[in-house]
């Protein structure tokens, strides 16, 4: 059991650092829709009980199906493939997520949880994903990938708060699923309409580059 | 030292070869080839050993010795290495820092080796070798600290005969975080797809073909026999550290040990099968990926 939870918790850091060193953006779409299958399978396996039931399957069936189809979507629509030229390299970033790692585990042994946490990595990898998700927004320039880096965000805060769901009330979990929807839910659109717009203009002048020096060919 | 440890030392001497064989046997298969024989890489040995030599005249004494010392270093290295659930022929507290400089060693002899023939294509491939190595080592080094760490020893024969499966019970993720950075760092290593193709005869995508271009005769076989020796001396560290049962009966320890390493060339197979080799500008990223999950682990089993 413990084993099967602490193997879970170092297959959302190695999402973590995954997802920092991609560029393509569809698999870093697959990657956090992960992210969201192992976090409902973590509400799982923690607290056994119709509570919990509900939320870790709202979160496979959201973060897992729901929130991967809409960002696809936008995907396919915005005809972007991958990251170009990001504030701060794959391979710095790959760097700055092992010293992530470090710090949050440095700082979780020393913050003082007032509950009993079945794992003691639970923290730490919270924390991991919180700062991942913070830097991801901070460091990458495509509206997508910066909605990918609020998504690990709030996983994190999710994954904080599986750590004491029991104490929880349900509402509150659900509250957040849904302001969550709504927010990657208009994330979803305005990536559509801001590339839209700017693939428009891109496109009008490519092809009136090529036509103007078909026609000088022409005239020679 | 034992007389056991000696067998095994002397089997790994003779059998390195052979697996290389099984993975070219297994590209084969899947390729739906019928591939060369089994034994194919060590004929090749016998063949080179027969031929002369020639040596270029803007070459010097560096040249002739870089093949050599390489192959010294890695036999060298092999004796630290534990063996068929034995331990090394040589194993005293620290000896990983010495496998691992000897790997070290070797590297720097075929890369002054490649750097003394004054060809641009071998100064490239110079270049890239160490590069890659300079991402490489932190990431072996951090394994073994992780490895030292879990065992409280620093020898590697020490450290690989107390992995259980115990170990793996009570520190699992760590230990496979471990095992998957030495699985990549040991493709790497060892030249194979994801980082380097060692099938490819293109001086401008490869790495270590590259370097050894000017090398003939007995000083190819050389080369190509220590290269089988490093793929069976950190084929050896993967293997304990993925299959860690031990009998204590020597024959069935040797058919574990056996059956392990043949996995790791045919898992090593299918993954040249079923992977393109990455462009390099990708390379560090996943030699900073293997890094990462064994500073990963260290924190693991650091608590």
């Amino acid at each position: 059991m413990t084993v099967g939870i602490e193997t879970i918790l170092v297959l959302l850091l190695m999402t973590n650092v995954a997802l920092l060193g991609m560029s393509r953006l569809g698999a870093c779409v697959l990657i956090v829709a992960l992210q969201g299958v192992l976090l409902g399978v973590l509400t799982l396996l923690f607290h056994p009980g119709v509570h919990t039931l509900l939320v870790g399957l709202g979160s496979i069936a959201l973060k897992g199906v729901a929130f991967p189809w809409l960002l696809g979507r936008a995907l396919r629509q915005a005809e972007v493939r991958r990251e170009v030229e990001p504030f701060v390299g794959y391979n710095l970033s790959i760097v700055i997520g092992a010293a992530i790692v470090a710090l949050s585990f440095w700082i979780g042994s020393r913050l003082p949880v007032a509950f009993s946490v079945v794992s003691p990595f639970v923290v730490p990898t919270a924390l991991c994903m919180l700062l991942t998700g913070f830097f991801l927004i901070v460091a990458r320039k495509k509206a997508l990938t910066q909605v990918l880096g609020y998504l690990v965000l709030e996983n994190g805060v999710f994954s904080f708060g599986v750590a004491f769901a029991p104490e929880a009330p349900l509402v509150v979990e659900l509250g957040v699923f849904l302001d969550l929807f709504v927010a990657v839910f208009v994330m979803g659109i305005a990536i559509f309409h801001i590339s839209r717009e700017f693939d428009h203009i891109d496109t009008e002048q490519l092809s009136m580059l090529r036509d103007w020096r078909q026609g000088g060919d022409q005239r020679d | 030292m034992d007389a056991l440890s000696f067998v095994y030392w002397v089997i790994s001497l003779v059998l390195a070869p052979l697996l290389l064989g099984v993975i070219n046997k297994t590209k084969a298969f899947w390729a739906g080839r019928l591939g060369p024989p089994l034994l194919q890489p060590a004929y090749d040995l016998i063949k080179l050993l027969r031929k002369g030599a020639v040596y270029s005249k803007t070459t010097t004494f560096v040249f002739r010795a870089g093949p050599v010392v390489s192959l010294a270093a890695i036999v060298m290295a092999l004796t630290l290495v534990p063996l068929g659930g034995r331990a090394g022929l040589l194993s005293f507290q620290g000896d990983l820092v010495l496998f691992a400089y000897l790997l070290g060693l070797m590297r720097f002899f075929t890369v002054i080796a490649a750097l003394d023939t004054g060809s641009s294509f071998e100064g490239m491939g110079a270049s890239r070798e160490v590069q890659f190595a300079a991402l490489a080592e932190p990431a072996l080094f951090v394994g073994f600290a992780v490895l030292a760490q879990e065992t409280t020893s620093l020898s590697l024969s020490q450290i690989l005969s107390v992995i259980s499966i115990e170990t793996w019970g009570q520190s699992g993720p760590a230990l496979a975080l471990v095992a998957v950075a030495l699985f990549i760092l040991f493709l790497a290593e060892n030249a194979r797809i994801p980082v380097d193709d060692p099938n490819t005869h293109l001086e401008l995508t490869m790495i270590h073909e590259v370097m050894v271009l000017d090398h003939g005769g007995p000083d190819l076989a050389f080369i190509l026999y220590g290269a089988a020796l490093k793929l069976w001396a950190l084929g050896a560290i993967v293997t304990h550290i993925m299959l860690p049962v031990r009998t204590g009966i020597f024959w069935a320890d040797g058919m574990i040990f056996s059956a392990g390493m043949i996995g790791l060339a045919i898992v090593t197979g299918v993954v040249e099968s079923v992977m393109a080799r990455l462009r390099l500008t990708h390379v560090p990223q996943l030699l900073l990926g293997a890094g990462v999950m064994a500073v990963a682990a260290l924190v693991l089993v650091w608590r």
